[in-house]
């Protein structure tokens, strides 16, 4: 599958289209296979979302993960600063980056 | 140090208000990201792999305590309470949000600082030894020049568009303490017959072609200093690549045309540029001079230390080096606890090492391209008082130049070039050497990470380096060995197949062993491994 993901402009902040809106949550993410041009094109001419670009994803326990660990180490945050991750509570939050 | 005066301020003071015009009209969509895009990298505003990221200039690495603070009140309120000091001397910011940008550089200006020309195909922020001013060896202190150089390539018209990033550093002893030959161009302060002069080394560098630069100068007076760098930088700017930013920095040019052709269009040319009289008046060099005289040292005497206390005594000793006034010595601030991130200091521990600068240290901090901080003169007799208050702090591991003071760059855990991550590398590295109680015995140990071949961790210049690579998309490490970067500069040469997180971390572990089972008494693990050679390496490592 392939996810679009783009910085939010004021904060750049890691995004993720949902379907509909940007999420901070890679989890939130849906398959835009085909409809990734557009969808970009779009988004980032309505200054919702600054540089998407698409990735390679697969589905784990249900959910998107990025294929590449660059992508995962994104969508999370630095592996050497759990405290500064989307899920700074979870313990195994390492094994899914790695 | 050096404090502006009102063209400086105003020259900031004006970048301030363009960018914070260029960043409204960025965020109300008057400009597209690739209008924006080289515009605020101009003022240091990366996209990184997190979100944007502020790199902001420390010229020669020289702050004071004003300027710590400042630093420390900058990461506290617009980021997340830390700062990265970075092997350019800088420091960098990983949370930046663009509507605070323009705020962030006022606040910045407010005390003489600014982030122009931390990126881009300019002549980037000049770096010197960190010991600058305190050191017993140094036939000057080299800031000052750093300093005109630093007025002469800032905002230069003829520079702003080079065809690669350019890189300077000045130091003024025979000991490099600054990288200097792996600079584009190393400029070494020397004494000849009584005048200073500045003999020039250009096209070093580290990168995917990592080069030695070599002497085309051994002495340009003074008088003469900005002309000739003036001439250097226009045979780039003329014939330096731009069709390919891989072979577009100096080092490929004067590897290509060869030292010899290059120095003779650089001499051409700086006869030209003598006849037009490009070279700033010396009044203005002996007016930055005043700013960098001397503090008033107290007449001390040359106080024996109290080693009663061994974890003092251990920091002192690996952690003070000679300061050429009697009673003094330059402390260094280890930003490398073992398990911690190398270079990284919240605001806390920024604002400490501020208010310690300014009780102990003439109100004087530096940035080292090792990411540590100096204290440069600081009184024999209040070392005990200071590392109490710094070890309290978690700053005071007694670790400089050894196995646990490793380079390391932002890595994958940051950045948007890295294929690997450095950190958790250095910070096993550092632990298991800690834990095991080794690192004394093992003595002067530099140990350098980069996450990609960019090399902003040093690593071909390590004693021990190592390179992150992406392998089919899982982290795989090269290890090299023979890199120095000091006087007796090196190149690091690689051992074999590399290793995963894990077994480079093992790895490092078996060439310890090497050394120890070869070396000779006095001998450093870098003059062992000159003298017996890769092969006993190879042979621990991969049977």
């Amino acid at each position: 599958m392939k996810i679009l993901t783009g910085n939010d402009l004021k904060t750049g902040a890691v995004t993720w289209w949902t379907g509909s809106d940007w999420s901070l949550h890679v989890e939130d993410a849906v398959d835009v296979t085909g409809s990734e041009e557009e969808i970009a094109r779009r988004e980032e001419a309505a200054r919702r979302v600054n540089v998407p670009y698409a990735i390679a994803a697969d589905l784990h326990e249900g959910s998107p993960r990025p294929a590449h660990i660059k992508d995962r180490v994104r969508a999370l945050g630095p592996t050497v600063r759990p405290d500064l991750t989307l899920k700074p509570a979870d313990p195994d939050i390492g094994n899914w980056v790695i | 140090m050096y404090k502006y005066d009102t063209y400086d301020q105003q020259m900031v003071d004006t970048r301030v208000a363009e960018f914070r015009d260029q960043a409204r009209r960025r965020l109300d969509g008057s400009l597209s990201e690739d209008q924006f895009k080289p515009l605020r990298l101009m003022n240091g505003l990366y996209l990184q792999l997190h979100a944007y990221m502020l790199r902001v200039a420390i010229p020669y690495g020289t702050l004071d305590s004003r300027q710590m603070h400042a630093l420390a009140d900058i990461a506290d309120k617009y980021d997340r309470g830390y700062g990265h000091f970075t092997t350019r001397q800088n420091i960098q910011y990983n949370w930046i949000k663009l509507e605070d940008a323009a705020d962030i550089l006022a606040d910045l200006a407010k005390v003489e600082m600014h982030a122009i020309q931390t990126s881009g195909n300019c002549i980037r922020n000049i770096s010197s030894d960190h010991f600058a001013g305190a050191a017993a060896d140094e036939v000057a202190d080299p800031r000052p020049y750093a300093e005109l150089l630093r007025q002469w390539s800032s905002f230069h018209p003829e520079f702003s568009y080079l065809p690669r990033k350019f890189k300077i550093a000045v130091i003024a002893s025979k000991k490099d303490r600054a990288a200097m030959r792996l600079h584009d161009i190393g400029i070494r302060i020397v004494k000849r017959d009584g005048a200073l002069g500045a003999a020039f080394y250009v096209g070093g560098g580290m990168g995917r072609t990592p080069m030695i630069a070599p002497c085309i100068r051994e002495f340009v007076p003074l008088d003469q200093l900005v002309t000739y760098a003036e001439a250097c930088l226009r045979v780039y700017n003329r014939h330096g690549r731009r069709d390919n930013k891989y072979k577009a920095r100096i080092k490929i040019l004067v590897h290509e045309l060869g030292a010899e052709e290059y120095t003779r269009q650089v001499e051409e040319e700086f006869a030209l540029l003598l006849e037009q009289g490009v070279e700033p008046p010396l009044a203005e060099l002996e007016r930055i001079k005043t700013y960098f005289e001397e503090p008033l040292f107290a007449d001390a005497a040359a106080d024996a230390l109290d080693r009663s206390d061994p974890d003092f005594a251990l920091w002192a000793d690996r952690n003070t080096v000679p300061h050429k006034t009697a009673g003094y010595v330059s402390a260094v601030v280890s930003l490398k606890p073992p398990g911690g991130i190398p270079g990284d200091a919240t605001a806390e521990q920024m604002r400490l090492m501020g208010d310690l600068a300014k009780d102990y240290s003439c109100d004087e901090l530096r940035v080292m391209h090792t990411q540590n901080i100096v204290l440069p003169h600081v009184r024999t007799a209040d070392l005990h008082t200071l590392w109490t208050a710094l070890d309290a702090a978690g700053l005071g591991s007694p670790n400089l130049d050894t196995v646990e003071d490793i380079i390391a760059c932002p890595g994958l855990d940051y950045c948007s070039l890295a294929n690997a991550r450095s950190i958790p590398v250095a910070q096993k590295i550092a632990t298991r050497f800690a834990d095991s109680g080794k690192t004394a015995q093992l003595g002067e140990l530099k140990l350098k990470i980069s996450g990609c071949i960019n090399a902003c961790g040093h690593h071909h210049a390590g004693h021990i380096g190592i390179l992150g690579v992406d392998k089919k998309g899982v982290e795989n490490y090269q290890l090299s060995l023979g890199g120095s970067e000091a006087e007796d500069v090196s190149l690091a040469k690689i051992t074999g197949p590399g290793f995963d997180e894990d077994g480079v971390v093992d790895a490092v572990d078996t060439v310890t062993q090497v050394y120890e089972r070869e070396r000779r008494d006095g001998e450093r693990f870098i003059d062992t491994y000159r003298r017996i050679g890769m092969t006993p390496f190879k042979e621990a490592l991969y049977g």
